[in-house]
């Protein structure tokens, strides 16, 4: 897993609530068996004007000009901006693996999906859940200015604006030391072998039935 | 001290707790399809790691497979690519699957259940967020990512935070045409779709109690479109009864041991929840969903609400551009709603009551001419051939429904069984998502005898 350890990036204001993993990386893609190549279809029924399918060329499709992402000056936005319950939905990772795919590393929203949010964390993505004042704001200022930049700092935990506003957000110990490492977790899992077994070896006497 | 059912099945799975509070959460059943996992498998190779309990894991592929002609094989390059991905990876690695050709094959939340593999106080994963149904069974189970399914592979755990909890309790008697489903659409209509983030659920109160293990598992399956991982039910003695004399479920002795551990699955009378709600089954009718997301949802006898009732601006939007994306207008009633398609099916409501259901309303009656297509699909090739054993298929067949093999199917459209640009659904799955069950398809999620009701009458109806 690639580390975040701080990002100065442009970013989109995707305006709704409720942002469903179906919407971010509808089922069609799923079919496929890698973790990479799934940025072109990133948000594709909205993105797109026909029918999306895995392995079509996208440069070659009609896009969807009304659709934040293709416009001009969201080209190359690396944090997305969106609304309540982000990420809703089907746990497919693919959602994530999408998003970093099309180069986002960072999403801010009031509120996400538990397993989304989760999801993020084991693919280098930051999720940052910002209050909903501070929120609107942020909405406000990006579509007010062309070139909209937020720096973020993970060790620190803060969010600065381009008028110099400084706002902390919160994030697990554990998955912020993972993130900043790049760390795989079953890596750190294993280490604790013993303790697995030694678990596994009570529960077969208390519970035998749980072993077949 | 009182401990909550949570409680109780968290902490008997703590292997260790680390320095920030989280801990390691100990899994004893490991669900896999086949769209969630290629990648989990592939990583285990790359870092030359080994499954660390392969009994602990089963496997059936279900996403993908075809309703029809299954004896020539996945049509689809692409889809037959992953579930053949899923037969290897199972043989390479020592796991359990029922393949493609099994009769025990079917959906994996449906499967694991009637198998007997799914047992009270059991902590349950699966990279599929509807894994939330084996809460029925007092199980602790929630959905993963890939990543996870990769981590629960190779270590049997889970690093874990402590979720909240949430009880709620519904009172009263439900009425004889409400089912499971119609209690969750109905909870998820009154909290929202986010209103479970961040908690674990218990359902309790008459109405939950008096439901079969059927009602339950729909009501738990949907436990994660209120935006909870998982929902619980405490052990009674209708979740005993279904367990016994299933192929995995323990016998004798090892019966008479897990009786006694199972009985204690309840929560204690004076547990404190984070967060309460309680409702009046009374007040609950069947329900229908007439918007993009499952809290869009009101009585099949009330009507879509308007734009003014919205609670605030944002609502109000979403509101708005569901409907256009519906082509609905505010106000309408649901029962002036047509519709052209029927899907009975998915992990909510594929079992065999929910067939019953389903067939005691079409019996000696026709599918309305307005409706293009009317499909019929088991959650498993069990429950499909115990339907045909007590004639549920004929009357389906009669009716002009299709009767097909079991699968994932029309819930999300991996398969070819889709709906096509602007087409309506009453369906009995449990997300009606933008392009769900096909690109511009518009989803009604409604419980299956709702379903089946609107199939003969062309629209929605009331069966009071
Ligand atoms: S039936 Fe639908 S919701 Fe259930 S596992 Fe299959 S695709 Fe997911």
């Amino acid at each position: 897993m690639q580390a975040f350890i701080s990002l100065d990036g442009l970013v989109m204001p995707l305006d709704r609530a409720n942002v469903d993993t179906d919407a971010i990386i509808p089922k069609q893609f799923l079919k496929s068996i890698k973790r990479t190549g799934y940025g072109p279809f990133l948000f594709d029924e909205w993105r797109y004007l026909d029918v999306g399918d895995v392995g079509m060329d996208c440069s070659q499709r009609p896009l969807n000009p009304d659709f934040v992402m293709n416009q001009a000056r969201y080209q190359g936005a690396s944090i997305l901006l969106s609304r309540d319950n982000f990420g809703c939905g089907s746990s497919r990772e693919h959602a994530p693996w999408a998003l970093l795919d099309a180069g986002f590393r960072c999403v801010i929203a009031p509120s996400f999906a538990d397993i989304f949010y989760n999801n993020c964390f084991k693919n280098g993505i930051l999720p940052i859940v910002v209050a909903h004042e501070h929120l609107d704001t942020l909405f406000a200022d990006c579509f007010a200015n062309e070139a909209y930049q937020l720096s973020i700092d993970l060790a620190a935990q803060t969010l600065k604006t381009p008028s110099g506003d400084v706002l902390s957000f919160s994030v697990d110990d554990f998955r912020k030391h993972c993130l900043l490492h790049g760390l795989d977790d079953i890596g750190l899992t294993l280490q604790q072998q013993d303790a697995i077994s030694t678990y596994e070896a009570k529960r077969k006497q208390e519970a035998p039935w749980l072993f077949s | 001290m009182a401990k909550t059912l949570f409680d109780k099945v968290w902490d008997q799975h703590i292997v260790s707790t680390n320095d920030d509070g989280s801990i390691l959460l100990y899994i004893d059943r490991h669900l896999i399809h086949e769209v969630t996992s290629p990648q989990a498998f592939d990583g285990l190779r790359m870092a030359n790691r080994q499954p660390w309990r392969c009994d602990a894991a089963m496997a059936t592929p279900d996403h993908n497979v075809p309703t029809t002609q299954r004896d020539q094989g996945i049509s689809d390059p692409v889809s037959r690519t992953q579930v053949q991905a899923l037969d290897q990876n199972c043989q390479e690695f020592g796991i359990r699957e029922f393949d493609m050709h099994d009769i025990r094959q079917g959906i994996v939340h449906v499967v694991g259940p009637e198998q007997g593999l799914i047992l009270p106080g059991m902590t349950v994963v699966c990279g599929d967020s509807h894994t939330s149904t084996h809460g029925a069974f007092s199980a602790l189970a929630m959905g993963i990512g890939t990543s996870e399914v990769e981590h629960v592979l190779a270590t049997q755990c889970l690093i874990q935070k402590k979720p909240k909890t949430m009880r709620i309790t519904v009172n009263n008697t439900l009425s004889d045409a409400c089912s499971g489903k119609d209690i969750a659409l109905y909870i998820i209509a009154q909290i929202g779709t986010a209103g479970g983030t961040g908690y674990t659920l218990e359902f309790a109160g008459k109405a939950i109690t008096d439901l079969s293990m059927e009602g339950r598992m729909s009501l738990c399956n949907m436990a994660i479109e209120a935006g909870a991982r998982s929902g619980l039910v405490a052990v009674d003695q209708t979740t005993l009864d279904y367990i016994v004399g299933r192929p995995f479920s323990p016998t004798g002795e090892n019966l008479k041991q897990a009786n006694a551990a199972w009985s204690q699955l309840h929560s204690d009378p004076d547990a404190v929840f984070d967060c309460e709600y309680s409702f009046d089954a009374q007040a609950i009718s069947p329900q229908v969903t007439w918007g993009t997301s499952p809290e869009m949802g009101v009585g099949v006898d009330g009507s879509i609400p308007l734009l003014s009732q919205a609670k605030d601006d944002v609502q109000r939007e979403s509101w708005k551009s569901a409907l256009t994306y519906m082509g609905l207008s505010q106000g309408t009633p649901i029962q002036d709603i047509q519709i052209d398609s029927v899907f009975i099916g998915s992990c909510t409501n594929s079992r065999i009551e929910d067939l019953r259901a389903a067939s005691k309303v079409v019996k000696g009656k026709q599918v309305a001419s307005n409706i293009k297509q009317a499909l019929i699909v088991s959650g498993s090739g069990l429950i499909k051939q115990q339907a045909e054993a007590e004639g549920l298929d004929v009357i389906f067949k009669e009716a002009g429904f299709e009767w097909r093999e079991p699968g994932c199917s029309m819930c999300l459209a991996m398969n070819a069984d889709r709906l096509a640009e602007g087409e309506r659904c009453a369906s009995t799955s449990n997300r009606n998502f933008e392009g769900r069950q096909g690109k511009g398809g518009r989803t009604h999620l409604v419980s299956p005898a709702i379903a089946a009701a609107a199939a003969i009458a062309g629209h929605f109806t009331d069966i009071r």
